[in-house]
């Protein structure tokens, strides 16, 4: 037993350093001087002026505001269709093409970006033909068109945690609404809402950081002009590293692991709350 | 669930909002609206959003991306394919089907190679996932409950993180001046650098990096659930820790062994960022041949049936995936 815990701890630590030494670098030479990122200027470093370049950057900034937008509308339209399916799916029973349904979700979570954006694309083409042809009028591919792609990705991801956050829970709560004469969708509201607001939330989240990163899907789907911040770092970091890119990313890192943190901490106290709660409620 | 609430569904199918929907619906319109109304209301509306959304834009664009592959390729018209249907002027429908392209995919030495290269990169990467996330999982496991969760955060933090940046962090360590070869240089390992960026090796250590949390996410839901006292059982009977292992956890931990691999396999063969940012130039992965053949050649039908075939190949362990996925949704449930 002994010798298998240390070899699995080992592993463990050794996981760790492979999963955090390239973000921590990437951090540390933000802070590097010179233009050969790599190379630490020890003279001049450490210092701010990649970061006063990052916001002087208009390409970076504007691209990132779209790509705000677009991932809080995916993510919203993920959210009310991924819960709906969830909900179909776990609280339902059978029905005809249950199959089928619980397959279309979950195809997408495994599902090749590349194929997925292809065939999206492909449909775009294909409706603006069909759209020309029956009302002459032609639309072009940009923020609407990406925001469809990401929300029908992303959607699956909402699906899955929903549906395992139902299936954590028995049906009686909705089951003695119901008795008591609420209507269905009350009991959705009142009932079912509160109980997996936290899927949906984490749901939310999901969808958006998917959304925020996704770079294959929107090359294929976006039209000329609307560029997200994905695609702005690809053309950038393919000619090279890029000092402000490692600005960005530190920012980015920092915003991320301060709102992990941040929920993790708060989801445990209210996890204690709870117990706390359920304990008195005992006793009492 | 639920008879109940079907019966309650079809009482009140009329919702709040009925008189508003008799008024607009029984002075008008023909005789279906009623049957929509009285049918269609509820659950039936609330499984239908869904499904439309995704048969629109899931299952009508692989129909669309299936039909092209078989249409033929005319550089100069918009887009650059031959319609595959065509209305005549007799009203006969002409139905053009072409298997050039899947002909051509099978014969090219390129596109041959980059299959064979991108199954390999996709297995060997799997392996190591696993050979280095099993033991992480089984240590997670195995760990205290406040450890765990910390542990589990951090393996989870990445995630969220941008995939990109991630992949990018790379290249500063990997190339020529990068921080790796400054390290062994000055620890004096090595006189010259050694050439990492665009190798399989940086293609390797790119996918292991980033697909890592969804080997171990898997296979740590199910290392957790194991029952401690079949273990003590092993060892009472004279076990040793290995046998142990090889007989009682491993054995037990095979759903996961299998979710974890699926989750890294599948994408793996399809991956498009990692090997154009890390990769070799001489060799491409099919993802980068797709997106080439579309982009740079402009060679629709050629590109969807690169995409079918990835499809084809990948349909089995997509299957594989969604079966093991319903048992464990199935498995919560109870």
């Amino acid at each position: 037993m002994r010798t298998q815990g240390l070899f699995s701890k080992t592993m463990l630590g050794f996981g760790f350093f492979f999963l955090y030494v390239p973000i921590l670098s990437m951090i540390f030479f933000s802070f590097n001087n010179s233009r050969l990122v790599t190379v630490w200027d020890a003279a001049n470093s450490p210092t701010l002026k990649w970061y006063a370049k990052l916001f002087d950057d208009n390409a970076i900034l504007s691209a990132a505001w779209l790509s705000i937008k677009v991932a809080a509308m995916s993510a919203t339209g993920a959210v009310i269709l991924g819960t709906l399916a969830g909900l179909v799916l776990s609280r339902f029973g059978p029905f005809r093409g249950r199959a089928v349904l619980q397959g279309l979700t979950t195809a997408p979570l495994v599902m090749p970006e590349v194929i997925t954006g292809l065939s999206m694309l492909l449909l775009f083409v294909s409706l603006e033909q069909l759209f020309q042809h029956l009302f002459g009028w032609q639309f072009d591919r940009g923020v609407a068109t990406i925001t469809i792609a990401h929300i029908t990705f992303t959607m699956a991801y909402v699906t899955v945690v929903v549906q395992s956050r139902l299936a954590g829970f028995d049906d009686s709560l909705e089951e003695a609404a119901l008795d008591l004469g609420a209507r269905p969708a009350k009991v959705f509201f009142r009932i079912t809402v509160p109980l997996i607001l936290p899927a949906i939330l984490s749901g939310w989240l999901l969808a958006f950081t998917l959304s925020w990163d996704d770079l294959v899907v929107t090359q294929f789907v976006s039209g000329p002009g609307s560029n997200t911040l994905p695609m702005v770092i690809f053309s950038r970091v393919r000619l090279g590293v890029s000092p402000v890119v490692n600005a960005l990313a530190t920012i980015m890192v920092l915003v991320v692991a301060l709102g992990v943190v941040l929920s993790a901490y708060f989801m445990r106290r209210q996890e204690q709350r709870r117990k706390r709660e359920e304990q008195m409620a005992a006793a009492g | 669930m639920k008879p109940a609430a079907r019966t309650q569904g079809s009482r009140d199918s009329y919702g709040r909002l009925s008189p508003l929907w008799t008024f607009l619906l029984r002075y008008g319109p023909p005789r279906w609206s009623e049957y929509v109304v009285k049918h269609w209301t509820g659950q039936r509306l609330v499984i239908a959003v869904p499904y439309l959304w995704l048969f629109i834009f899931f299952l009508i664009p692989f129909l669309i991306v299936l039909k092209i592959s078989f249409a033929e390729f005319s550089p100069l018209s918009r887009p650059p394919y031959e319609p595959v249907f065509r209305w005549l002027e007799d009203g006969a429908l002409q139905v053009k089907l072409l298997v050039g392209s899947y002909v051509y995919l099978l014969n090219e030495p390129l596109y041959v190679s980059s299959w064979i290269y991108s199954i390999k990169v996709a297995f060997f990467s799997t392996l190591m996932c696993l050979m280095l996330g099993y033991p992480m999982a089984y240590a997670i496991s195995r760990a205290t409950p406040t450890y765990r969760n910390v542990f589990l955060l951090l393996i989870i933090l990445p995630f969220w993180t941008s995939f990109l940046l991630r992949v990018y962090a790379w290249i500063g360590l990997l190339k020529t001046d990068g921080v790796i070869n400054n390290v062994l240089e000055f620890l004096g390992i090595i006189n010259e650098p050694l050439a990492m960026m665009n190798t399989s090796f940086a293609v390797y250590i790119g996918i292991v990096y980033s697909y890592l949390p969804f080997m171990i996410l898997p296979l740590y839901s199910n290392l957790e659930k194991h029952d401690n006292t079949l273990l003590e059982a092993a060892q009472d009977l004279g076990a040793g820790p290995i046998k142990s292992f090889m007989r009682v956890t491993l054995p037990l931990s095979f759903p996961g062994i299998v979710a974890g691999s699926l989750l890294v396999f599948i994408p793996a063969v399809g991956e498009y960022v990692i090997p154009s940012l890390l990769g070799r130039t001489d060799q491409l992965m099919v993802a980068k041949l797709l997106s080439d053949e579309f982009f740079l050649n402009r060679d629709w039908p050629r590109a969807s049936a690169v995409a079918i075939a990835m499809l084809l190949l990948l349909v089995v362990p997509i299957m594989i995936f969604q079966r093991f996925q319903n048992k464990e949704l199935q498995a919560a449930k109870k």
